[in-house]
């Protein structure tokens, strides 16, 4: 039982915080999302790094690393908040890498690779995808609907381009049918997937919760510094509470996905639910922690409540995931007849 | 990372489930004195099969046990229901305790009984007056030849009724600073000068004890760590009592969950989406208690000391086993009210878990200033 990072992950952890700490800082955060446009450079560069292919096969022109190294570095992408097609394009190769036939993998996962042609995922009902990151400039949407899925190739699709709270990222609203069926382990992908997001979301909770120590250490009222009044060190210290409960339950999700997929499906819910939740809350009670300030556009905890808010409803909702939770747990407890 | 036990683990837990499997703890009887002698003979049987502190060095009659398996074996006898031994005290704080301040002959004079239970341990630290604020501590304890002399009163004292030796924090220099003044002493509870008064819970039973003490005598020999070294030995003891017991607590939480959701399971109610929902969040909760704590053990074991996640467990654990209580009364009804209910006494018991061992608001003054580095409160 050892929950720790190997030095290899140590490391890829460092490197991505040090990389994005100099390319990703809040201006260029803001700069995206003004400007409606993501810093192709920026994304240029990780696409070189290679960490678009992190967990792509390597015959598939990937590393051939797991979702572990993956979950690492959208954990930092969340802390960044970095404004750029890679939580979808890796929720897409996590798709079609596991759910897809080889003829499949060897037409679609270089590209989603190298960044050249990007994919993304779409949660569909009745047809209509309500809520897509990066659909228009993707070259292939990976459709699910009702536990199955097609790749949809983008010119196919009815992309229809949707303004949310969240400016720092793509989205829009996806028509389709038919497609190019996955065959694999659909279930399975969705699953790694939500581990993904889940990351996100951790590193998201992760930065909003030091920014507001930070905070809460520097504004001085009444003549000291505000974190020295119980009510906002203790709301700092559920934050806390919340960022390492979820981060508990994200890494061991991701965990399964690589070495104990029996353990993936109850696991990854319980990510998704878990970070959810926890992002939520933890970039909400931050912007009271910063009061007034909080509430400004300059103050940049803007950026991370809305992320947080957006990530939160892809996929499946924390409110399906509790009861997919309490169902499981039931079946697994109810002597079968 | 691997999150599945390691080879070694797994031997020690089929081991310890083998013996346990050989050896029931069978049903514990009605009463406390009854079921407190229960749980000393139990302890007795576990130290013969030389479980009874399984964390413990082997040169003091433990099995070395690393951190995660010291967690295996709580967890195991949670799982088969067995009951805690009852000098858990002295096993898991008083003993450790001892290793890292006693004297050599203090070691070889007081390790044994604590492990064979001939000699149960209790813990004389809160005062009526010092309870979160533990330093503010009032009992005097005045030199007298090769003796102190000790006046003054302790509370929330558990099993002090069934104790040999109380681990007593006493002033031994009024005019030191607050937190200087203290000495660690082990009293000896069988003198008159110490009585022992019940103190009925909100339960009915009465697991905490009041002592007054006039005039007890301490031999200089029972000062642990050093006079005025009293602070720093007690939280010693302290950092032990948040990490013990953490992986029975985790477990047997878990079982009364599966309880409720097999018994809302069996009324047809997981179709009702309240239901559901809150079952789905105490799960959710529960297993990244489980989680968290073994997230804080891969910590320790690596840097030698917890990280930020290792702080939180206890928080945690007291906080989910209240909402398990009263979810138990949202779904079942006034049934899980009535006196012979068991969620009817997890609804009361319960309550005392954000309390003992440090109350939650504590416990995030301790998470502010030491894992946030937050000013000190005011």
């Amino acid at each position: 039982m050892n929950f720790d990072f190997t030095d290899d992950q140590h490391e890829i952890k460092r490197t991505a915080r040090d990389l994005l700490t100099n390319r990703s800082p809040f201006e260029r955060v803001r700069e995206a999302a003004e400007s409606g446009a993501y810093d192709e450079a920026a994304w240029k560069e990780l696409t070189e790094l290679g960490w678009a292919g992190i967990a792509i096969s390597e015959a598939n022109g990937g590393q051939g690393l797991g979702t572990v190294e993956l979950v690492i570095l959208l954990e930092e992408l969340g802390y960044a908040c970095a404004a750029s097609p890679f939580l979808s394009n890796s929720m897409a190769g996590l798709m079609i890498e596991h759910a897809g036939s080889d003829e499949q993998q060897a037409k679609w996962l270089p590209g989603i690779a190298d960044g050249t042609a990007t994919a993304t995922v779409a949660i569909a009902d009745q047809g209509v995808a309500r809520l897509v990151p990066d659909a228009e400039a993707a070259a292939v949407i990976v459709f699910v609907q009702d536990g199955a899925a097609t790749l949809v190739e983008r010119g196919d699709a009815e992309v229809e381009a949707l303004e949310t709270i969240d400016p720092t990222r793509r989205f829009a609203r996806v028509s389709a049918s038919g497609g190019d069926p996955l065959t694999g382990d659909v279930e399975g992908g969705i699953a790694r997937c939500e581990a993904a997001l889940a990351a996100e979301m951790v590193g998201i909770a992760q930065r909003a919760m030091e920014m507001s120590v930070q905070y809460a250490k520097d504004r001085q009222q009444f003549g000291t510094p505000i974190g020295a009044y119980q009510a906002v060190s203790h709301r700092c210290t559920q934050m806390l509470l919340e960022t390492e409960g979820a981060r508990s339950a994200t890494y061991f999700a991701a965990w399964a996905a690589d070495s104990n997929p029996v353990q993936l499906p109850l696991g990854a819910a319980m990510a998704k639910a878990a970070a959810s939740d926890a992002a939520r809350n933890v970039t909400a009670s931050a912007i009271q922690v910063h009061g007034g300030v909080g509430f400004t556009w300059e103050a940049d905890l803007h950026w991370l409540y809305k992320r947080a808010q957006l990530d939160a409803a892809l996929l499946t909702s924390s409110r399906i995931q509790r009861r997919r939770i309490a169902h499981a747990s039931a079946a697994a407890v109810t002597p079968t007849a | 990372m691997d999150l599945t036990f390691s080879t070694s683990e797994l031997a020690f837990r089929d081991e310890f489930r083998a013996w346990l499997e050989a050896n029931p703890a069978g049903q514990s009887p009605e009463g406390e004195d009854a079921a407190y002698a229960f749980r000393t003979q139990w302890q007795r049987r576990l130290y013969e099969g030389g479980w009874a502190a399984v964390h413990w060095p082997r040169q003091f009659g433990g099995r070395d046990a690393t951190l995660v398996e010291a967690a295996i074996f709580y967890e195991e006898l949670a799982r088969v229901r067995a009951p805690i031994p009852a000098n858990v005290l002295g096993i898991l704080l008083g003993g450790p305790t001892l290793m890292l301040w006693g004297t050599e002959e203090q070691k070889d004079r007081y390790l044994i009984p604590i492990l064979s239970a001939e000699e149960i341990w209790c813990q004389g630290f809160s005062e009526p007056d010092a309870g979160s604020d533990l330093a503010a501590l009032k009992t005097k304890a005045v030199k007298d030849g090769d003796d102190w002399i000790v006046t003054g009163q302790k509370v929330w004292t558990s099993g002090a009724q069934y104790s040999k030796w109380c681990m007593l924090v006493a002033r031994t220099d009024q005019d030191a600073a607050k937190h200087k003044g203290l000495t660690y002493f082990l009293l000896d509870m069988e003198q008159e000068e110490v009585q022992v008064r019940p103190l009925r819970q909100i339960t009915g039973e009465s697991e905490f004890n009041e002592l007054f003490i006039e005039g007890a005598r301490i031999p200089d020999e029972n000062v642990i760590g050093g006079v005025g070294n009293g602070w720093k030995v007690a939280l010693t003891t302290l950092m032990n009592e948040r990490a013990g017991l953490a992986f029975g607590l985790q477990v047997a939480l878990k079982i009364g969950l599966d309880k409720l959701t097999e018994q809302a399971s069996a009324r047809g109610l997981m179709d009702d989406p309240a239901v559901a929902d809150k079952l789905g969040e105490l799960h959710l909760k529960c297993e990244i208690l489980r989680l968290t704590a073994y997230r804080g053990l891969s910590t320790t074991m690596k840097y030698g000391q917890p990280g930020p996640e290792g702080s939180l467990t206890k928080w945690m654990w007291s906080e989910t086993n209240q909402q398990l209580a009263q979810a138990a009364v949202d779904i079942l009804g006034p049934e899980a009210l009535l006196s012979d209910s068991p969620w009817a006494y997890g609804l009361l018991r319960s309550r005392g878990n954000t309390i003992e061992g440090g109350t939650t608001e504590v416990l995030k003054n301790i998470v502010a200033e030491r894992v946030l580095g937050l000013p000190r409160m005011r």
